[in-house]
């Protein structure tokens, strides 16, 4: 059995023990392994911290009149919540996906620049303390919202400086992390491997990385431009000295409409990953997978102007910006079609990673669709900056991209820790999560459609109702997302083995390692068989 | 386990009644589910539009989700489903959905740019208003009669709004949604707001009248509407675009009058507006 001998040499590698234990095993360290687990517990705390702001907007939003925070405060929590769960939980839970998989599903041993995964993994921790301490310095946090706009962001007190230099940091993190994923996926797929059988977890992530390093430096320049315009008499956004406030929204754009995609192709990724090996099929139309994600990640960089519709555009504009908004409909319902078809004429069970995926199929398809309502120009000039924007952008990143996140770590975690989960209480997790998501973030529709605006800490009384439903919902999403750490921790101290290939019907690589993994992935690249088996898409 | 799994929701099952407790509010808003259709033409059509489009995901949904829930119930290993591990391509059928979104999208995009292109166009307005937003607030000034005035958040709500008032605001008529000096306008006219910003970005929206605009400074933005002449009253709004701290406390009232009822208020208002600028002692002169 070839996958054996990495094993038996591994074994031998160990004994020599040259790898570094205790806290220097984590800060100095360069195996991919260990740099995607400390990628996704920083995932994990960020997610809790971001998490734990929004319960504070919940709290004053549950009726109307203040009665926790100040309105500035307020503020704070919308902005902080939004840049912590990006940068600081979504973003980076990938790049942890990213370490785990991307050499096991390859055939490498490790990430091809071990060093520099260590520099991107260890700028974060830094870069969210900043960010986080801007609450205890005077004038309290970022108050401008999470996309910084001039003038308001101008206003900001002394959290200026540091939010700007936390978001440089996070920025040089996620560009060091795809440099990372691209050498590594174009240099050392084993032999054999070639492109178009590469698992469409590891295709969506080698785009995601282009998308980052495309955008990011467009938003460091961004907000380099906010800073000087602050502290070093530049004007480049301030109308008094010829400057212009809304191209800094054109830039701002330019990134963020890819920065959104960025938080949902690696989702697409692990979601083709999921219904095949649960629905014991192969993906339907693998290529077609493939093109439609390169086809959404080039549209991206085409659309940014449908966020600013009201700033005064011509018509010329806003009509091309319609238009190549409504396109992206078209190979994101070709992904959703294939995964439909995926699951037709298949044999599936439904054991929690399964769950989370077809949770993310109903809900990421229903955030799709208002994403279309908001494609249409005339339309968005009612739902432009009122909660039903703040509806969809939920339903495609929490039910989207966090529950495809969740489902991720339920279907690999026996993989990296060979231990198997208890099922019960994780289907407790879902069923929790599932419910509680629609009942915080499906009335937020109505609430926008009715005319409630976004970003306001205190409302007319006609919006109680649903906002005390939301607000309910969110309280129970919050409180069951407890268990997933508890249920993690509970598998890694008393799970039952599990074995090499946890799941009946999954296929790829990594599930043709050996369990408990052993320290360099693949020290041997694997053989033409182990690859054609691994590599059934 | 299932039970210690519930019980903070228990726990949090037992603080909501608390909130519940604190007094009823006055009116209902279960029923506040749509988009309001508005009371000019252009707002009529974006609510068509809304539900056009609205229609045509409920109909792709039911048809989606349709085939994913049979998927679900009929393709189940436990009910000795096999699957059809040779089903992984088929160019006709990925043709046909691809095609079909196309079509759907070139039946919307149609009425929605000319829809668009009905909004952009200014021209023969009747009346210019300039509208200005400040921190917050706005100023109001009708360009060709000179009157002009701020438009703030009313004295009673401004007071319940703060931090522990300890006032219901459901004691308060319009909460956060009425004003010192409403703006006034016509109906039956062709209404034009030349809109900017005195520090930040603001935006300024009425549902009723289907169209919202940024107020930013530098810039004057330009936008119009044209309320039914039956529908006259008062309509509500917000800033809707981030402006700092007080950015949920900047409310909109528009009063739309008959055409001689506004050019009465007009006149009355320019004339008290005159003689409230009028140097203080020449009018003690006139009196003695």
């Amino acid at each position: 059995m070839a996958q054996h001998a990495p094993a038996a040499a591994h074994a031998h590698d160990d004994h020599h023990d040259h790898k570094p234990h205790g806290w220097r095993r984590w800060v100095f360290a360069t195996n991919h392994k260990d740099i995607g687990t400390m990628y996704l517990v920083f995932a994990g705390i960020m997610f809790f911290v971001g998490g734990l702001m929004a319960m504070v907007i919940r709290l004053e939003l549950f009726k109307p009149g203040m009665q926790f925070v100040d309105p500035l405060l307020f503020n704070s929590m919308t902005t902080m919540h939004a840049l912590f769960m990006i940068f600081g939980a979504v973003m980076p839970a990938w790049t942890g996906l990213a370490n785990w998989q991307i050499p096991m599903q390859i055939g490498a041993p490790d990430m091809a620049l071990p060093r520099l995964n260590n520099f991107s993994f260890w700028i974060l921790p830094f870069a969210s303390a900043i960010l986080l301490l801007t609450l205890l310095v005077p004038g309290g946090g970022p108050a401008g919202g999470w996309t910084l706009y001039p003038p308001l962001a101008l206003q900001t007190a002394d959290a200026f400086p540091m939010t700007i230099f936390a978001i440089h940091l996070m920025g040089v993190s996620s560009i060091l992390g795809s440099i990372n994923v691209i050498v590594t996926i174009m240099n050392m797929r084993a032999p054999g491997l070639s492109l178009l059988r590469m698992p469409l977890f590891v295709w969506s992530w080698l785009i995601t990385a282009y998308l980052l390093i495309a955008v990011m430096p467009v938003l460091a320049g961004a907000v380099t431009m906010l800073l000087t315009d602050h502290y070093f008499g530049t004007t480049f956004f301030t109308a008094a000295g010829g400057g212009d406030p809304v191209m800094y929204q054109h830039i701002f754009w330019f990134f963020g409409h890819p920065e959104v995609y960025i938080l949902i192709l690696p989702a697409f990724g692990v979601v083709s990953e999921i219904i095949p090996a649960f629905a014991r099929k192969p993906i339907f139309g693998y290529e077609a997978m493939v093109y439609a994600i390169a086809s959404i990640a080039f549209l991206s960089f085409i659309v940014w102007a449908h966020h600013m519709f009201t700033v005064g555009m011509p018509l010329a504009g806003q009509i091309f910006f319609m238009l190549s908004t409504m396109l992206i409909a078209i190979p994101t319902g070709v992904k959703v079609f294939n995964w439909s078809a995926t699951m037709w004429k298949s044999s599936m069970t439904f054991e929690p990673p399964m769950l989370f995926a077809l949770a993310f199929l109903f809900l990421f398809t229903i955030g799709g669709f208002s994403g279309l309502m908001l494609a249409i120009a005339p339309a968005d000039f009612q739902y432009h900056d009122t909660y039903f924007v703040v509806a969809h952008f939920h339903y495609v990143l929490v039910p989207g991209a966090v529950f495809s996140i969740l489902g991720a770590v339920y279907y690999w975690l026996p993989k990296w820790t060979s231990k198997m989960y208890d099922h019960k209480l994780a289907k407790v997790h879902f069923w929790l999560s599932a419910i509680f998501v629609n009942v915080l973030f499906f009335p937020q529709h109505f609430l926008g459609l009715a005319g409630m605006p976004r970003r306001i800490p205190d409302y007319a009384t006609q919006f109680t109702d649903w906002n005390m439903v939301s607000s309910i919902g969110a309280f129970g999403f919050g409180l069951s997302q407890l268990l997933f750490p508890y249920i993690i921790w509970k598998c890694v101290r008393s799970g039952a083995p599990a074995p090499a290939r946890a799941w009946e019907g999954a296929h790829g690589l990594e599930w043709e390692l050996p369990s408990p993994l052993p320290y360099h992935t693949w020290e041997t690249p694997p053989s033409a068989a182990v690859i054609a088996r691994g590599a059934e898409h | 386990m299932i039970r210690k799994a519930l019980a903070p929701i228990a726990a949090l099952a037992a603080v909501t009644s608390l909130f519940f407790s604190q007094g009823a509010h006055a009116e209902s808003g279960w029923h506040l589910l749509n988009m309001r259709q508005g009371v000019t033409a252009i707002s009529r059509e974006i609510y068509s539009l809304h539900m056009l489009i609205f229609w045509v995901c409920v109909v792709i949904g039911i048809v989606v989700f349709s085939v994913m829930i049979w998927s679900i119930v009929t393709f189940r290993k436990s009910k000795g489903a096999v699957p059809d591990t040779t089903m992984v391509h088929n160019t006709k059928v990925e043709i046909i959905w691809t095609a079909i979104p196309v079509a759907i999208l070139v039946a919307m995009a149609v009425p929605a740019a000319k829809t668009l292109v009905q909004i952009e166009d200014t021209r023969n307005t009747e009346l210019t208003i300039k509208v200005t937003g400040f921190q917050w607030g706005w100023q109001y000034d009708y360009l060709e009669n000179g009157v002009r005035f701020f438009s703030r958040l009313e004295r009673k709500a401004d007071a319940a709004r703060q931090l522990g008032s300890g006032v219901d605001p459901n004691t308060i008529p319009n909460y956060l949604l009425d004003v010192d000096n409403p703006l006034v306008v016509p109906a039956g006219t062709k209404v034009r707001l030349l809109i900017t910003a005195a520090d930040v970005i603001h935006a300024w929206w009425v549902p009723d009248f289907g169209m919202k605009k940024d107020a930013i400074p530098g810039f004057v933005n330009e936008m119009w509407f044209n309320v039914d002449e039956d529908k006259t009253g008062i309509y509500r709004g917000q800033c809707t675009e981030l402006c700092g701290r007080d950015h949920a406390f900047m409310p909109i009232v528009v009063d739309v009058r008959s055409k001689e009822d506004f050019q009465t208020w007009l006149k009355a208002t320019a004339e008290a507006q005159k003689q409230a600028a009028a140097p203080q002692p020449a009018a003690t002169a006139h009196a003695g």
